[in-house]
């Protein structure tokens, strides 16, 4: 069907075909580059796995509201299993970053609540101020941090909170 | 976009043939690349130390130390992940412009989009092995948009943090990347062609090697590298990410998680819904006439959905089988019809001609009466049936005074004893004109038709016919010149062939030197 001649441009059509191909392939597995931060910028990242205090304080049983349960489950103490939603909210240099409420999960609002979260800031010396409130029953925030920070470019300061310890800077 | 489709095949068309293709061999040259990538996965298993700590000093190894071996399969194993991106996305606008998606084909559609994704997580799991700062990127990225679910507890994110990473995860996206996601990519691909019949996935020899020699190539001029060591202590600044697999992560840094997870459902959503749209015209299935089936089973062999199965006969026939159609498999094309011995037009001449297997939309005997119509209205000096499918170039537009057409549903409709009965009806040649080769828009019409006419399938055209007067050409609706062009060669040389029957002397005396 094809001559010699022809069968040459061909071959040559199926170069040019080729080379396009892998072209493509290898620009676009490199290319182009995806520049997530700028070189003075670093990075805040909020990491916080704390339960809220319970939202109601565990009353004692009367004796007429003992003597109405069934005997296996006449405890002394009623205990509400909800626990507060956890509010956190970040300053840089006296600036709210980030401020977020957290309801308690779960089916009775039990459970712990997990808190990831990044800020891109500019890299240098900061002043951050941390607080959390964690529980209804008292007013306003109950555990607070500041701290001048320095951060490197492109360093991830990380914030988390242990229970006992408050709020701890790695 | 059909448009740009055919254009594009065209463009291949010319410079690999229609038999190298790569567009007509999108779905097995996917196959092949799976291939290179399992057998380069395979060795650089060999090598690979799958901990936090060796993870990436056994990659660099294998990049620098054994540049030579490992590192081309590094890079052979990312550029064949690639490529099988660029051939899915390609196979899925084929099938999305030339509307292969609908009907009887609704399945492979449907199964076909969660094997892209499941190749695209598996590429993102890839990356993250080789724990640099790109697989970092990806793994934070990758919790984040599972974080973002609303089915998963805890943080999944806060297990990247410093000092937070352990060796379990990582084993467990290796044992992912390695064993559970090739065994489910394993397991929809089956899933993808189980409707079809006579499926191959392996391309054409020279095209695979084509492609392995340029990807080979590839590797040799960009080898692949790696970033810089993972550090969960700091972000990764600039990345060059592959694109072809990590392009939702700047998404979801530019818009969100949430954007980002609504845009690849919604693509999904709305590509799975495709098959539901309405088509032009809801063509009924094949029915079976077990008065004219003798249960020779060439309708099943040649059905290219598996919509024919063959069973024990139930009518008390004297024959021991009988053919079964299932119409919700049924892609109504007709090569059923084609290739059953009962369609033979020259069969009860004078009364309604009955088949084994017809189509309720154009039964055989309309075939026959639309084929004597359109001989007897021709009044050239070499006249030409041209004979067409639906999905291939309207073979209607040429009709004059020497050209006379039908249409049928596919070309793989046409029993080879149908050419015999046009050329004895007074047609001077047969033009069959479905779709372009090898891209049937049936997968076998055109395919089934080259086989008959050679003798190498059931039925076969039979050597008495005139090879000379019976020519096979395919094209699509954007080829009318070509067509055009291939039919006035055609005229001409059955203009000579009358020229020479009309004078045998010169015939002979042109043919004496041979003899």
């Amino acid at each position: 069907m094809f001559n010699s001649q022809n069968k040459f441009v061909r071959y040559a059509l199926q170069a040019i075909n080729y080379a396009v191909f892998i072209a493509i392939v290898g620009y676009f597995s490199t290319s182009p580059s995806y520049r997530q931060l700028a070189d003075d910028e670093a990075i805040i990242t909020i990491s916080i796995s704390h339960a809220g205090e319970l939202k109601e304080l565990c009353q004692r049983r009367s004796q007429e509201e003992l003597m109405a349960l069934p005997p296996n489950m006449r405890a002394p103490m009623e205990c509400s299993r909800e626990r507060s939603p956890v509010i956190i909210e970040v300053l840089l240099d006296g600036q709210p970053m980030y401020s977020h409420k957290a309801e308690a999960p779960g089916l009775y609002n039990d459970s712990g609540i997990d808190i990831y979260h990044t800020l891109k800031v500019s890299a240098g010396s900061h002043h951050l101020a941390l607080k959390m409130d964690d529980s209804v029953l008292k007013e306003g925030f109950t555990h607070h941090f500041s701290q001048d920070v320095e951060i490197a470019p492109a360093e991830i300061l990380l914030i988390g909170f242990e229970s006992g310890r408050g709020f701890v800077i790695r | 976009m059909k448009r740009a489709y055919l254009a594009l095949e065209s463009w291949f068309n010319i410079s690999f043939g229609t038999h190298w293709n790569p567009m007509y061999h999108l779905g097995t040259l996917t196959f092949f690349l799976f291939w290179i990538i399992l057998v380069t996965g395979l060795y650089l298993f060999g090598f690979f130390h799958g901990s936090i700590d060796g993870a990436y000093d056994s990659v660099e190894y294998i990049t620098h130390d054994q540049w030579y071996a490992a590192g081309v399969m590094r890079s052979l194993h990312r550029y064949a992940s690639d490529a099988a991106i660029i051939t899915i996305l390609l196979h899925l606008f084929k099938e999305l412009a030339s509307g292969r998606y609908h009907g009887a084909r609704w399945f492979s559609w449907v199964s076909g989009l969660p094997t892209l994704w499941l190749v695209v997580t598996l590429g993102i799991t890839g990356y993250w092995l080789v724990w640099d700062e790109l697989g970092q990127y990806v793994a934070i990225g990758s919790a984040r948009l599972l974080d973002s679910l609303p089915i998963f507890s805890g943080s999944m994110a806060s297990n990247f943090l410093q000092g937070q990473m352990t060796d379990r995860f990582f084993i467990l996206i290796e044992f992912l990347h390695l064993l559970g996601q090739p065994l489910i990519l394993f397991f929809l691909l089956w899933l993808h062609v189980k409707r079809l019949s006579n499926v191959n996935i392996n391309p054409p020899r020279g095209l695979a090697i084509g492609c392995f020699l340029a990807l080979l190539a590839l590797s040799f001029i960009k080898p692949a590298v790696s970033h810089a060591p993972a550090n969960l202590s700091s972000m990764p600044t600039v990345l060059e990410l592959d694109w072809f697999y990590l392009n939702a992560y700047p998404l979801m840094d530019y818009w969100s998680e949430g954007k980002t997870w609504l845009l690849a459902t919604a693509i999904t959503v709305i590509l799975m819904l495709l098959p539901l749209l309405p088509t032009k015209k809801a063509v009924p299935a094949a029915v079976v006439d077990l008065a004219h089936c003798n249960g020779c089973e060439l309708c099943f062999d040649d059905c290219p959905f598996e919509a024919i199965s063959v069973q024990a006969r139930t009518d008390g026939r004297k024959f021991e089988k009988e053919v079964v159609v299932d119409p919700s498999l049924c892609a109504s094309c007709g090569i059923c019809m084609g290739s059953c011995p009962s369609s033979n037009p020259f069969r009860q001449s004078n009364e309604e001609l009955k088949t084994g297997i017809d189509m309720p939309s154009l039964p055989v005997d309309k075939v026959r009466t639309l084929t004597e119509q359109a001989v007897t209205s021709m009044t050239g000096s070499a006249n030409v049936l041209l004979i067409g499918c639906e999905h291939g170039f309207n073979v209607k537009q040429l009709d004059n005074n020497e050209t006379g057409s039908v249409k049928l549903i596919c070309s793989g409709m046409i029993p080879p004893s149908l050419i015999e009965y046009a050329l004895k009806k007074g047609a001077d040649g047969v033009m069959i004109v479905g779709c372009r080769h090898n891209d049937c828009f049936y997968r076998f019409g055109n395919l089934w038709i080259d086989k008959r006419f050679s003798g190498e399938r059931k039925p076969i055209l039979r050597s008495r016919a005139d090879r000379r007067r019976i020519k096979v050409f395919g094209g699509a609706e954007t080829d009318k010149k070509l067509i055009e062009k291939e039919l006035e060669v055609f005229r001409h040389e059955l203009l000579a062939i009358t020229e020479q029957t009309d004078l045998p002397e010169q015939a002979e005396i042109k043919e004496s030197p041979d003899v």
